[in-house]
């Protein structure tokens, strides 16, 4: 089933792809089949024409197959009127019988600010609770904290342009390379062009370092007791912007001589960041002598129980150098989601009202104003986890969840899922059906529009406000979450204060209270907006706030001061000296970090319905130093269960040397929709910043144990199967269908005798045992296709799996063909593929070693022949490891 | 020159004669003395003959000129009626006698009759020689009702070849499975499948209790008290060496006539090759063996050492459209790994038994295109240790793993 559309043959829309908080432009075409095509708008600002994989794959995940697609009441399919009926009754009762301070809404950075505006006005104003948080809370609350307390207000003072510009571009806590890959290849431009110097500070070496002049592989934690002794640096090498620190800031020596605390000399400095005195001053002496500087940091600084700190710390270097809101100079917070930023800029979280307003008498009497809501809340709420704690504990009874998986990305996740079952009134709003936080048996299910589907606007990383366009009709009965709670305000007798009928009168009132009262008084205004008629919205090019009713959009901020604190001054912060929220114990001795891969994205309810997006990495893994894995007993490719405090996962072992010692590295993006035992959020402690309120997701202390598994194997399958929850798997959308890689602590044969039910009554069987090896298959045919597959083997065949998914792609087998798939092998002789490297053009390994043999010396050579590397880019690290892994061959085949 | 008797005109004979020529040329006078009217035929081919595969002239070893022109004396449908092993002297059934200073024994097999009542009845024969091909031509063509005792590899073939010819047969059969000496259970059933689309109806685990009829075979009665009417009855229940004559000579027979490594009988100058020889107290059915003791008795009198030292058995069904080949040791031996592959709808089972590093042996259904390949791989006891995962798909998958990359050799 794929989604209706009445557009031409060819005919296009410009969007705004659906990933991360680069907010890319796109211009999704329709194709003859039916189907679209993402490719870049070369007229938008972000981009410029350019995307990534996952944008560039958008319309491998417009099917519908698992959408929810009518509303259902404890499980059962309901109309709109019955569900909006219980929604608004539940609301009333819980109002009634415990107030307001009972409900809480979840709210999502993939919630479009319309959405986001209708959800905060309805339950701030309306409702009168002031609990409502998002999942930004896990991505860049320490980023909006860190910028409150510099600046006076959560503004990103730069743009992407001063990347163009910049002779010094340091990456802070960001594998930008995979998690913004168009942003580092404009990187990557200045580099070549320009000869500006990036230097990538991690906790691990990822592909990021390999585009990087400079990288210091830092210990967890420690980024602010660098920064502060480039801060003490700045100033004893009188590299201080003395006029800009004099005229426009506050609190610089109580900050320097706290600095002096953090980073006292630079013996403690190596001993606490793990790098040498040489790494350390070779990035202060670039940071001297380069004035045009931007520092870009991501998520390895904001999910940190010191994040707000460490946001502080890189800025007090920016404040003192004068470097911000300066052409090529300024910090700049990339953002992981498509809307955090709008999801900010509304108020949807819990510290904030709306509108870049917070908690102050004169703001919540202005905004009560404005909305007509005498009953507004009138306090700060509590932040996501605090929420679900409360939750937990039963003090919050009902709970909406917008376009979230919170059961999946939470803390603690697991007990977040028992805290959900409390609650008397869950309501959940969502795209797809079968999303672990669905399986937690929601009262009621609402179905969402999805992107592609839905009208609104998104603001990325550089405050830059760009409309998302529906080029498909809703599925079903899914409408847009806007809609959602327009109806249950109705309902509930707000029927004046919520008369939308369209995005575009919601961006309007949302733009009017930005400017109301504003006078240049708060950094988010977009005044200038509030007056656009259907049309004008609809046609609404990219712009960067703020863009008041008078005067232009500012594309940068505070290069001549004008902060919003209260004496229009930028505020020098004196930051505590960083510890990890839990330091490694014996029982806990590894540090577990948390990321993304390439090709995927948050819980990969998206990417995972992309066959080219699936292959990249196909399964979650732990990645380990070798030495840490050698201490554990593992090998690479073992299985391991890694467990912590709070709970645990089984993931295969790749060494990584990039990884610092005793850390380790686990993807964020597995959960029970798309695999087995392999939550990692599950893992973590609900330690957070005190400021931001943002949980430590990068560092919590681990054991790791073997686990010896005594088969591996995989299944394929047209429909989707159901799976043992106790069985370790991974789950890999493939043309046809979908792949399902396990391993498994039991005997091979009994396994496989369970996992063939799960196939079904499958057509035409063949099978392969093989009990002295452990090795037994089994394969089904419909005719000349292959319809199913199940290998049980002591361990995984991974070029049987490239190729039985090969063979699964294709309508007809030859003779020849089928009577290799149970060997797993292609006939005569065919080498296995290797893993795929460039998701665009699927280039695999073996065919880049291959070109490189025949003489292709670098990337752009490879490139050249293969294509592989010349769109997005994200694979060229990648590709140039391969080149370097068989350099010393090809040398000796010179010599030779 | 030394005079050089062959008692026999079957395939080991030819194949005899053959290999001397070749190994020997003009130092043997060879006569050579044949039961049957047709000089020597292929034997194994009886059945494609049967089922109308191949003409009778195909299955001519060679013809009467080749052995004028090789100066080989032949003399068909005179059989050897008594030797005199002190004298060295054979007596025809015509009364000729002939001299010699060697003697070879290629007397071949006969056909096991059942002791049951019956068995002589007018319609009942075993299926051994042409004559017996003529007569199941006759009643095939007929659409007669037949039974063919006996689901080995002899009796399926005459089944399928009477089934194609038009007859209604039945195969009776003794045993849970057909070619229980060759199959496996999985194996068998297959093969039972393919025999039954061929339009052969299977009984297994039927004893035949009499056979019945007056003056002419009307019926099988079964013990299980089941009966059967039908008009022909084949036997082809197995064979047993033909060592009578040599008996009598006072050579030793046990079950056939017992011979060395260079296929020495117990007295000098006496030799028996094929079906009708015991060698390491095996009597082999197949012409495989055969041969190579041919091959081994000719290089022996030529005066070079090519010892027999025993063969494992390979067999080949040749039923067209139900390849099926077994060979050494086919069900699980203690110890050994079994390997099974499994292709239902396209009637493909494969098996590989296995021990300590060593292919010990082999089922090939519905494709036996690797036979061979296998066959050797058993036989120079290879050791497949690398390619051990690959083994059962086939020799282009397998093959290539069998030895180590060049990388670890020369580690």
């Amino acid at each position: 089933m794929s989604a209706g559309s009445n557009m031409a043959t060819g005919a296009s829309v410009k969007t705004t792809c659906a990933y991360c908080g680069v907010g890319c432009g796109i211009e999704m075409r329709k194709l003859g089949d039916g189907g679209f095509e993402a490719t870049g708008d070369p007229s938008h600002p972000a981009n410029f024409g350019r995307i990534c994989v996952k944008g560039a794959a958008l319309g491998e995940t417009l099917a519908l197959d698992r959408r929810l697609l009518f509303p259902r009441i404890h499980g059962q399919r309901a109309t709109w009127n019955q569900a909006i009926n219980y929604v608004a009754d539940g609301l009333k009762a819980t109002l009634e019988k415990y107030g307001p301070g009972a409900i809480a809404f979840y709210l999502s950075g993939q919630m479009l600010t319309e959405d986001y505006y209708v959800a905060n006005k309805f339950a701030k104003g309306f409702l009168g609770t002031p609990h409502v948080d998002t999942n930004s809370r896990l991505c860049m609350a320490s980023s909006v904290a860190g910028h409150r307390r510099a600046f006076g207000s959560d503004t990103v003072p730069n743009s992407y342009e001063d990347l163009d510009s910049a002779d010094l571009i340091i990456l802070v806590g960001s594998n930008a390379a995979w998690c913004h890959p168009v942003l580092f290849q404009r990187m990557q431009a200045a580099r070549d062009t320009r000869g500006a110097k990036l230097v990538n500070i991690d906790t691990r070496r990822t592909a990021t370092s390999d585009g990087a002049d400079l990288h210091l592989n830092i210990r967890p934690g420690m980024d602010s007791v660098l920064f502060s002794w480039l801060f003490r640096e700045i100033g004893a090498r009188a590299a201080m912007d003395a006029i800009y620190v004099a005229e426009h800031t506050s609190g610089l020596n109580e900050a320097l001589s706290r600095a002096r605390i953090v980073a006292p000399d630079m013996e403690t400095v190596a001993i606490r960041t793990g790098l040498s005195p040489q790494e350390i001053n070779a990035f202060v002496d670039l940071f001297i002598a380069r004035d045009r500087t931007v520092t870009c940091y991501s998520q390895g600084v904001n999910q940190s129980a010191q994040g707000t700190d460490k946001v502080n710390a890189i800025i007090n270097c920016h404040l003192a150098t004068g470097r911000i809101g300066k052409s090529g100079s300024g910090p700049l917070s990339l953002t992981g989601q498509p809307n955090a930023m709008g999801g900010r800029e509304v108020g949807g979280l819990a510290n904030m009202l709306a509108a870049h307003m917070g908690y102050g008498e004169s703001d919540v009497d202005r905004v009560s104003r404005f909305w007509n809501a005498p009953n507004i809340a009138r306090r700060e709420g509590l932040k996501a986890v605090q929420m679900f704690e409360a939750i937990e504990r039963g003090e919050i009874r009902a709970l909406w969840v917008m376009h979230t998986n919170p059961a999946v990305t939470l803390p603690r996740a697991d007990e977040m899922r028992d805290a959900l079952r409390k609650l008397d009134l869950f309501i959940v709003s969502e795209a797809m059906e079968e999303t672990d936080t669905t399986r937690c048996q929601p009262h009621v299910l609402l179905p969402a529009a999805a992107w592609g589907e839905k009208n609104g606007t998104v603001t990325n990383s550089e405050r830059r406000i760009s409309r998302q366009r529906a080029f498909m009709e809703a599925p079903g009965e899914a409408k847009p979450d806007w809609m959602h709670m327009t109806l249950v305000a109705q309902r509930m007798g707000f029927a004046e204060e919520f008369t939308y009928e369209s995005p575009a009168a919601i961006f309007r009132e949302h733009a009017a209270l930005s400017a109301f009262e504003n006078g240049g008084a708060r950094d988010f205004d977009i005044g200038a907006l509030a007056w656009l008629d259907e049309g004008e919205y609809e046609a609404l090019e990219p712009v960067q706030w703020p863009c008041p009713e008078q005067g232009e959009p500012q594309a940068r901020l505070f290069a001549q001061g004008g902060f919003f604190t209260g004496d229009r001054r930028g505020r020098f912060v004196a930051i505590e000296p960083p510890d990890l929220a839990q330091t490694p114990t014996s029982e806990f001795p590894l540090v577990l970090n948390t990321g993304r891969v390439r090709d995927h994205w948050h819980t990969m309810m998206r990417t995972g319905l992309s066959t080219r997006l699936a292959r990249h990495v196909e399964e979650p893994q732990l990645s380990m130093h070798p030495f840490d894995a050698a201490a554990a007993g593992l090998g690479e490719g073992d299985y391991a269960r890694i467990e912590s405090a709070h709970g645990a996962a089984t993931l295969r072992v790749a060494f990584d040397e990039g990884l610092g010692r005793s850390s380790v590295f686990a993807p964020i993006h597995w959960n029970d929709a798309t695999g087995g035992l392999a939550r990692v959020d599950a893992l973590a402690a609900p330690c957070t910043d005190p400021f931001s309120g943002q949980p430590e997701l990068k560092a919590t202390p681990v054991r790791v144990q073997r686990i010896a598994m005594r088969c591996e194997g995989f299944l394929l399958s047209r429909q989707r199967t159901e799976m043992p929850s106790w069985l370790a798997h991974a789950r890999v959308t493939i043309p046809g269908g979908e792949a399902v890689i396990f391993a498994s602590t039991r005997e091979a044969m009994s396994l496989h005798a369970l996992l063939v039910n799960h196939l079904g009554e499958a057509g035409e069987r063949a099978e392969l045992s093989d009990p002295a090896s452990g090795d037994f298959r089994f394969v089904a045919f419909d005719g000349k296709r292959l319809e199913g597959a199940l290998f049980v083997q002591p361990k995984r065949d991974a070029p049987a799996l490239d190729w039985l998914i090969d063979s699964f792609g294709k309508a007809e087998l030859s003779v020849g063909e089928r009577k290799a798939i149970l060997a797993g092998r292609a006939p005569a002789g065919l080498a296995g593929l290797g893993p795929l490297v460039c998701s665009c053009f699927a280039v695999r390994e073996t065919a880049i070693a291959d070109a490189a043999r025949e003489g292709a010396e670098d990337v752009e050579a490879i490139g050249a022949r293969l294509k592989a590397g010349t769109n997005c880019g994200s694979c060229r690290p990648e590709i140039r490891q391969i080149l370097n892994k068989l350099a010393p061959a090809r040398q000796a085949e010179l010599a030779a | 020159m030394r005079r050089i008797l062959v008692i026999g005109n079957g395939m080991a004979s030819v194949r005899f004669v053959e290999e001397l020529l070749r190994a020997a040329p003009g130092r043997f006078d060879v006569t050579v003395v044949g039961a049957e009217t047709s000089p020597g035929y292929n034997r194994v081919l009886l059945s494609a003959l049967l089922a109308g595969d191949v003409k009778q002239d195909d299955i001519l070893l060679r013809g009467r000129d080749w052995y004028e022109a090789n100066g080989v004396r032949l003399l068909t449908g005179d059989p050897v009626i008594s030797i005199d092993c002190e004298l060295k002297v054979a007596t025809l059934a015509s009364d000729e006698t002939i001299e010699f200073d060697h003697c070879v024994f290629a007397t071949g097999s006969n056909p096991i009759k059942l002791p049951l009542p019956g068995i002589d009845l007018p319609g009942v024969r075993a299926f051994r020689d042409l004559s017996d091909v003529d007569a199941m031509e006759v009643c095939a063509s007929k659409g007669e009702k037949v039974a063919v005792i006996g689901g080995g590899l002899l009796g399926i073939e005459a089944a399928y070849g009477l089934a194609r010819r038009g007859a209604d047969v039945t195969l009776v059969h003794v045993m849970d499975r057909l070619m229980e000496r060759q199959l496996d259970a999985p194996s068998a059933a297959l093969l039972r499948r393919a025999m039954a689309r061929k339009g052969v109806k299977v009984l297994l685990e039927k004893s035949t209790q009499a056979i019945l009829g007056d003056d002419h075979v009307c019926g099988l009665s079964f013990t299980d008290e089941s009966s059967l009417d039908l008009s022909q009855v084949i036997c082809a229940v197995g064979i047993r060496p033909n060592a009578a004559l040599a008996k009598t000579a006072g050579l030793d027979v046990n079950r056939g006539i017992v011979v060395d490594d260079a296929m020495r009988a117990s007295i000098d100058g006496f030799f028996a090759i094929g079906e009708c020889a015991e060698h390491r107290g095996v009597a082999y059915g197949l012409v495989e063996p055969a041969y190579a003791q041919a091959r081994t008795l000719a290089l022996h009198l030529a005066g070079a050492a090519a010892p027999f030292e025993g063969m494992v058995l390979a067999t080949n069904l040749k039923v067209s459209g139900v390849p099926v080949f077994s060979a050494g040791e086919f069900l699980e031996p203690e110890g050994a790994d079994i390997v099974v592959m499994q292709d239902r709808a396209n009637s493909i089972y494969r098996k590989c038994v296995i021990a300590n590093g060593l292919l010990i042996g082999c089922i090939l259904v519905g494709d036996t295109d690797d036979a061979l390949w296998y066959l050797d791989l058993i036989r120079a006891k290879t050791d497949i240790s690398l390619a051990r995962r690959m083994l059962v798909h086939g020799r282009a998958f397998a093959e290539p793993l069998l030895t180590p990359p060049l990388a670890d050799r020369a580690a």
